[in-house]
């Protein structure tokens, strides 16, 4: 069992006219075997949540906390946090190239489990976790996301999501820009990850970031969150993604806080 | 550091035709390139402030770029060691048939320093493909210098027939002050992977022209990998002879302190539907490490169907050090298949960086992976393995030095 703590966190941007604050007080707890869904019209910073967590450099966080199971998310480094056990599938994921994406998902792999696994073993379960979300077995010899296409780079995002195997998973807007067949192919791979994690004993805790409630007829959230100028507004059941996709984000934004 | 980006979609252009054999080739005038002459009453002393020199630092010529004596003696000051396959003729060539061999690319020196070396080059060292003859194993041509401080003069003709395909290889290694025409001919039908590697001693200086003529249908890939040498300079000259020509010119640099690596291109799109590619991409660390890459591309009016891309890539790795790019193109035509270029100087990719961080990669590894990654993809481009196997070494030994 693990659990994501955030502590009123108060999250800043530095851009040319001064630090601007996108997250002013944002409480969350996320355990094992939940997913909770975070809805929310553009700019009211959910991808800076996602990007905070993971360690972003352009982002600073000024007050706060954030906790996995008891420890300081925010004094560990990018790279330990991974190892921490947390994971960030990226809206628009980075085209490293010169780095073939086998060397890079061989060397994370080594990074998170703490020793590299056995070369057969790990090349009969990269190739199974390719053919379920029906990766072409070339893209291993390609570089990283240089040249996929917007799907092939979000299949990528849950492929390594399932060999790394964390313990919390941030999906930010991973289902944007997809169609329903990669959709479909994308959030069975999400819902094979959880299915497997459980099944382990360890379970994976799911924070799903998102603008549209397709993705949620797939991946089912235990709790849905409502986020508006970097709080959040409403939180609640299934059910208020059902009002969020009969009325849209009207109700919230007419709040104060929605003038970003 | 700077990073300069210039563009030139200017129409220039006279009407006229090449010839070749006489003292001089009339050439449609590019205002990016003047003609190019054997006469060295054509090439006055540079003062350094001409566009084609306002980059390099003069006074570190030697005297190349004016009247240096040339009396570095073949053999004693230098040599050049040529292993080559069964089939291919290696000859040094003298004299009159020496002379009468000069200007087989059907280019001639566009800048002192080459227009002095062709006229003092007493011989020619010719490497001959026959036609239609295939070759699995370079020619490696290997130029020893002993001495920097007897200036050099030099002259390689690598002519490659009709239909045939081979790979050369020419690496500079010791101490030298040289300045050389390589003049690479690519009949029709044929394909050569040409490298030239340029593994100096620190005292080296280095002024190479590379005057590369592409026939018809045919397929060059050139590789320039530069990495010794306290100044090196390489201008590289592409004509095409006919339709179908394939040009892909890649490049590898790593400039370490005080260092000055200055490479030329100048591709002349005047026959339709020809190609060509540029990739160059370079490192640099230490204070006073300099580079400069110019990418030069002319598409004249009659080179319709035209396909052309460059691209120059630095990396700055320490402080202190000045990359200089400028991609330069210019079209008459709009009758083409594709132009452009795109050049981009910086630090380290941070984005890149915390995709892998993010990833739980330790920072020290991610970092050698993305810097692997960067010249990854031109090592790729390298054709002949030798080559390849000894470039990554000498990156690996380049990048020890800042601990990466």
């Amino acid at each position: 069992m693990a659990t994501l703590d955030i502590r009123d966190l108060h999250v800043s941007v530095n851009t040319d006219e001064g630090a601007i604050e996108i997250l002013r007080g944002v409480d969350l707890t996320i355990s094992s075997n939940q997913t909770h869904a975070i809805m929310g019209p553009n700019g009211s910073g959910k991808s800076t949540l996602a990007y905070s967590l993971a360690g972003h450099p352009k982002y600073q966080v000024t007050q706060g906390s954030v906790t996995l199971d008891g420890e300081d998310l925010l004094a560990m480094t990018v790279d330990q946090r991974a190892r921490a056990g947390l994971f960030l599938a990226m809206q628009y994921p980075v085209e490293v190239p010169g780095v073939s994406t086998s060397n890079f998902l061989r060397t994370a792999a080594t990074a998170v489990r703490g020793e590299a696994p056995p070369i057969r073993k790990w090349v009969k379960e990269v190739k199974t976790a390719m053919k379920d979300l029906e990766i072409d077995p070339e893209f291993a010899e390609r570089s990283v996301n240089e040249g996929f296409s917007g799907g092939e780079k979000k299949r990528h995002e849950i492929l390594q999501l399932s060999l790394l195997k964390p313990k919390i998973a941030v999906l930010d807007e991973t289902d944007s820009g997809l169609d329903v067949d990669a959709l479909r192919i994308v959030a069975e791979g999400v819902n094979r990850y959880k299915a497997a994690a459980q099944a382990d004993g360890e379970g994976v805790g799911v924070l799903l970031i998102t603008h549209y409630t397709r993705i949620l007829r797939y991946i089912h959230p235990d709790r849905v969150h409502v986020f508006a100028g970097g709080v959040v507004v409403e939180s609640g059941g299934p059910e208020l993604a059902d009002e969020l996709e009969t009325n849209g984000y009207v109700r919230f934004v007419g709040a104060p806080a929605a003038a970003v | 550091m700077t990073a300069v980006v210039e563009t030139s979609p200017a129409q220039h252009g006279l009407t006229g035709h090449s010839h070749i054999g006489g003292r001089t080739a009339a050439k449609p005038d590019s205002h990016l390139h003047g003609s190019g002459s054997a006469d060295l009453a054509d090439h006055p002393v540079p003062s350094g402030r001409e566009e084609n020199w306002r980059f390099t630092p003069m006074r570190r010529l030697r005297g190349l770029e004016a009247d240096a004596p040339f009396q570095g003696v073949i053999g004693e000051d230098n040599d050049t060691v040529v292993d080559a396959p069964e089939g291919v003729l290696v000859r040094r060539v003298i004299g009159d048939e020496a002379a009468a061999l000069k200007g087989q690319a059907g280019q001639l020196p566009t800048d002192r320093p080459s227009a002095r070396a062709w006229a003092a080059s007493s011989t020619v060292l010719l490497i001959d493909v026959p036609a239609q003859l295939e070759v699995t194993e370079p020619v490696v041509i290997t130029f020893l210098g002993t001495t920097a401080s007897k200036a050099t003069a030099g002259h390689v003709i690598v002519r490659v027939g009709p239909h045939a395909k081979a790979q050369v290889a020419m690496v500079h290694e010791g101490s030298a002050t040289l300045t050389d025409n390589i003049e690479i001919i690519v009949g029709d039908g044929a394909t050569l992977e040409f490298a030239s590697m340029e593994e100096w001693a620190g005292d080296a200086v280095h002024l190479s022209h590379h005057h590369i003529r592409v026939g018809r249908d045919a397929t060059l890939r050139h590789t320039a990998l530069t990495f010794g040498g306290d100044l090196v300079r390489v201008v590289g000259t592409v004509s095409y002879d006919g339709p179908g020509g394939d040009a892909d010119l890649t490049g590898l640099y790593f400039a370490d302190a005080g260092q000055h690596l200055e490479h030329r291109l100048f591709v002349d799109h005047a026959v339709p539907n020809c190609k060509s590619r540029a990739l160059y991409k370079g490192a640099l660390q230490g204070a006073k490490a300099h580079t400069v890459w110019i990418g030069d591309v002319l598409i004249r009016k009659a080179a319709e169907g035209t396909d052309t891309y460059e691209m120059n890539r630095n990396l700055i790795l320490t402080q202190g050090a000045r990359a200089d790019s400028v991609p330069n193109l210019e079209i008459e035509t709009g009758e083409i298949v594709g132009a452009g270029h795109a050049s981009a100087t910086g630090r380290f990719d941070d984005e890149q960086l915390f995709y892998l961080l993010s990833r739980g990669i330790p920072a020290e590894l991610a970092k050698r992976l993305v810097v692997r990654g960067f010249f990854g993809e031109v090592l790729l481009h390298i054709g002949i393995p030798s080559v390849r196997e000894r470039a990554a070494e000498i990156i690996e030994r380049e990048l020890a030095i800042s601990g990466i």
